[in-house]
């Protein structure tokens, strides 16, 4: 049966001691709940507070690479002994913020508080399911998320500093610990943390594929779900095919640093004594780690362009264009995904063949790419746009989407990828194409889906402040490193005043500087609405934006189980906005055919007459007539 | 009860139904299957992409086989002991017979699972307990032939050349078959598939203890004894893998 194993009303206290079976307590209400939409919110919470930190780890690196002489003695009651006496930050600190500026934004933030707020929040919403399939391990999801957390946030303290072989972690340099100081202990917790991340992640992509096929409400065909929904889904099962090879990768390279063995390690001399180890190879690392790194990239983005698609339609007011397109080619980067990692890899002495096939697959990645942007831009031609912060900030990531496609473009051709290759041109891609694209769908679907998370509204005009301050800073921030890229600048460098030829970039870079830190104190805008709304905010109605989909047929308040009564059940796509004829711009997707006649097509009406309606009438449910 | 129903000649995928007749339960189950064999693969490949950094034992130029560090042993040449049968050469035979112990062992698993639908206990308690009887055997074995691989041969490995041994038996670093990553991956690789088999004998205990006391009778259903079917088939047929590139290439 394709029914959740959850019981209204009495989810609560299952240890029973205390015996109070209608009354959540403080622990499984908010700390062991099993209710997706609370999961939903730790992980919303946690990801807040991740972006916190990698954010202001970057702003720390920032300071270094605008202001090269600037005294920075101020951080030292955070930063201590990382700061030296002249008020420098430690070169190798240095690395270590980028390292875990990297592996925080990526998979704590864009992974993490992208993936599984919203799948976990919409999935059961959306597809019309009382929760996920097994909320138990939906806890567990987030729990062992939690515990990969408080690993790596701890490695942050310790005295050998956090992993600093950037957030590849590239053996040899990760596999030897006496290699720098932040392969040490640094190392061994990061690689502990991202165990239990990995695990965390299987268990939430489990969950949401299972719940996505087998709990869908009656009439919820795979060609009625909204799109985010296809998104998630697809997401999760990237997830599921590309983490476990980073988990065996993880271990193997375990093994190397603790063990002896030599996977990834031959050759090695250090200070001119050759190390016993024999016959490994990191060049398999890194086949290992893009198998996942590459396909990563997607489950950051997929997300991001599901939320997009839906807010994008819904402020249109029109249909979404191409809705079988927009599968289509979420289908298609999702394969391609899988076969393209090595791209990553064009430097590392590959045979120029196999590049030029690498170069093929990737670059028709641009194809499925293209149809979406096309899509998007289609679905905002002539509709009438409602500008709520949640569709600029859609526009915002179709923005970023083409501007940093673009120039995938050149870095997937293997000949121009040889003079880009790790410089700041390829930073400044993935940041606009992946990072930025993919934060601004995760602000999007917050701003959008917050009066169903929390009952109440955030406000609009400062999200507007958010968004203008955050998008225009994007582009200032991120713009100018192409060209210090196409320069020849290394990314991971500590210092561009050592080198004559990078001098005449200083004045650049101080002007990143600067709008980094704008771009960044402006999201305490948005910190500031996002917690004051939640308890101070207008209360929202059930359905503020018109929408169509199911979410916004539960109440505002809804709790374990989602719908109070019956489940509605499904009669049309998710996108009937602006349909001609009909009463109102849009048309959920419980609304039965038989009872839009003013509006349906002839198919429709054909369609309507297979509809069987009976009805009991209960409150809140569809009164529609019988048509048999 | 319902407030609107629809009865509609509709596909099985059209929602309000299980679309692949297969509880989420089960379902969840494949997918992870479905994801741990891309870790076995990755591990797979990663013995594959070392196995060709290095030298094949070649008879025609190197003359007779001795172990060497210099190119990857034969297997035959390695896995060759059997317990009580001290200095009988018997290649790939005690290897042999765990991996039938192990296949029977998803053949008493099929027959549990087909007890179950049938709900029949007494046939189930009997199934799942051959079952449990084949996978310690596997681990049982498993644990000689790594010790075994662990103190090595008498004759050791040559490392001055004056024809008497100096290193006996593996570790993770150094081993007297071939080259160090031989042993490395070989620990690593089965290791791995030992703990899959170890997690499934507990599995399998506490579904054959939740049989025998009646949990799945009262449920209604022996679908537990399929979902954990559905794993012990999974980590029988990885060990065919583990065992073809480790025994047979």
């Amino acid at each position: 049966m394709a029914t959740a194993d959850i019981h209204i009303g009495e989810d609560a206290s299952h240890h029973d001691e205390h015996d109070h079976a209608h009354d959540d307590n403080f622990f499984s209400k908010y700390l062991f709940s099993t209710d997706h939409k609370m999961i939903a919110k730790q992980f919303l919470v946690t990801g807040i507070f991740w972006a916190l930190i990698g954010g202001s780890l970057s702003v720390i690196f920032r300071l270094q690479l605008g202001f090269p002489d600037m005294d920075l003695s101020f951080l030292k009651p955070i930063l201590g002994s990382w700061i030296d006496t002249q008020g420098k930050i430690d070169p190798e600190f240095y690395l270590a913020l980028v390292t875990m500026h990297g592996t925080i934004m990526v998979f704590f933030v864009l992974t993490a508080g992208l993936s599984g707020t919203f799948s976990n929040f919409l999935i059961p919403l959306q597809i019309g399911a009382r929760d996920m399939a097994s909320g138990f391990m939906n806890m567990l999801s987030y729990w062992f998320f939690f515990l990969s957390s408080v690993i790596m946030f701890v490695s942050l303290f310790i005295e050998t500093g956090p992993a600093s072989g950037g957030w590849v972690i590239y053996p040899p340099l990760s596999a030897l610990p006496k290699a720098m100081s932040g392969s040490g202990l640094g190392m061994t917790l990061w690689l502990v943390a991202m165990v239990f991340f990995i695990v965390s992640t299987l268990l939430g992509g489990v969950n949401y594929v299972s719940t996505i096929i087998n709990m869908r409400t009656k009439g919820m065909s795979f060609t009625r779900l909204p799109l985010t929904i296809w998104a998630f889904f697809l997401t999760a099962i990237i997830g599921l095919l590309s983490f476990p090879v980073l988990f065996a990768a993880a271990l193997l390279l375990v093994f190397d640093r603790s063990f002896g063995t030599s996977f990834y390690l031959s050759d090695i001399y250090i200070a001119g004594e050759a190390l016993p180890n024999q016959g490994g190879s990191p060049i398999l690392f890194q086949h290992l780690f893009w198998f996942l790194g590459h396909p990563e990239v997607y489950i950051v983005l997929l997300p991001a362009l599901g939320l997009t698609s839906e807010i994008i339609s819904t402020n249109s007011r029109k249909p979404i264009f191409g809705y079988k397109a927009m599968i289509g080619s979420m289908l298609g980067i999702a394969f391609l995904s899988f076969i393209v990692w090595a791209h990553h890899m064009f430097v590392t002495g590959m045979n120029p063949f196999l590049g030029s096939i690498f170069m093929l697959l990737t670059l028709i990645i641009a194809v499925p790419s293209a149809v979406k942007v096309f899509n998007y831009l289609t679905t905002l031609w002539r509709g009438n746009l409602v500008f709520t912060p949640a569709m600029l900030f859609s526009i915002g990531l179709v923005s970023f989407f083409i501007s940093g496609g673009l120039t995938g473009l050149h870095l997937g051709n293997a000949a121009v990828d040889i003079q880009l290759h790790d410089t700041y041109f390829v930073v400044a891609h993935f940041h606009l194409v992946m990072g930025s694209a993919a934060f601004f769908g995760m602000l999007a679907g917050v701003y959008h889906w917050f009066p169903k998370m929390y009952g109440r509204m955030m406000d609009a005009k400062l999200g507007y402040v958010h968004f203008w301050l955050t998008f225009i800073g994007v582009y200032m921030v991120f713009f100018p490193m192409h060209y210090i890229g196409i320069a020849g600048f290394p990314r991971r460098y500590y210092s561009f005043t050592n080198f004559d030829t990078f001098n005449s970039f200083t004045d650049l870079n101080t002007f990143v500087s600067i709008a980094a830190i704008v771009t960044f104190s402006a999201q305490f805008v948005f910190l500031f609405n996002f917690f004051y709304s939640i308890w101070r905010g207008r209360k929202a109605p059930q359905n503020p934006w018109n929408s169509n989909t199911l979410e916004w047929t539960a109440p505002v308040d809804a709790g374990h189980g989602n719908w109070p009564g019956e489940i509605p059940t499904v009669y049309r796509w998710p996108y009937d906005y602006g349909k001609p004829g009909a009463e109102d711009d849009f048309i959920p997707q419980h609304i039965p055919y038989s009872a839009t006649p003013e509006s349906n097509l002839p198919i429709e009406n054909e369609m309507a007459k297979e509809e069987n309606l009976t009805e009991t009438g209960q409150e809140g449910a569809i009164q529609v007539d019988e048509t048999k | 009860m319902s407030s609107v129903t629809a009865i509609k000649k509709d596909s099985i995928w059209s929602g309000g139904q299980s679309p692949m007749k297969a509880s989420y339960g089960k379902l969840m189950m494949w997918f992870f299957l479905l994801s741990d064999a891309f870790t076995f693969s990755g591990l797979l490949i990663t013995y594959g992409m070392i196995r060709f950094r290095h030298l094949a034992f070649d008879a025609e130029t190197m003359g007779e086989f001795a172990f060497s560090r210099e190119y990857w042993p034969i297997p035959e040449e390695v896995f060759q002991a059997v317990p009580f049968l001290h200095g009988v050469s018997a290649p790939l035979v005690f290897v042999g017979i765990m991996t039938f112990v192990l296949i029977l062992s998803s053949v008493t698993m099929v027959l549990a699972v087909e007890a179950g639908q049938r709900m029949d206990k007494k046939a189930v308690e009997k199934w799942m307990l051959w079952t449990l009887v084949g996978g310690i055997t596997f681990l049982g074995c498993q644990a000689w032939e790594w010790s075994h691989f662990i103190h090595g041969t008498e004759n050791g490995l040559d490392l001055t050349g004056d024809g008497i041994g100096d290193f006996f038996g593996a570790n993770l670093t150094f081993n007297e078959y071939g080259p160090s990553n031989f042993a490395a991956l070989f620990f690593f690789i089965t290791g791995f598939h030992g703990t899959h088999v170890f997690s499934g004998v507990v599995l399998n205990y506490i579904v054959y203890y939740n049989t025998v006391t009646g949990v799945y009778e009262r449920r209604g259903h022996y679908e537990m004894v399929e979902k954990v079917g559905l794993y012990w088939h999974f980590v029988d047929l990885v060990w065919v893998f583990v065992f073809t590139f480790f025994y047979l290439v």
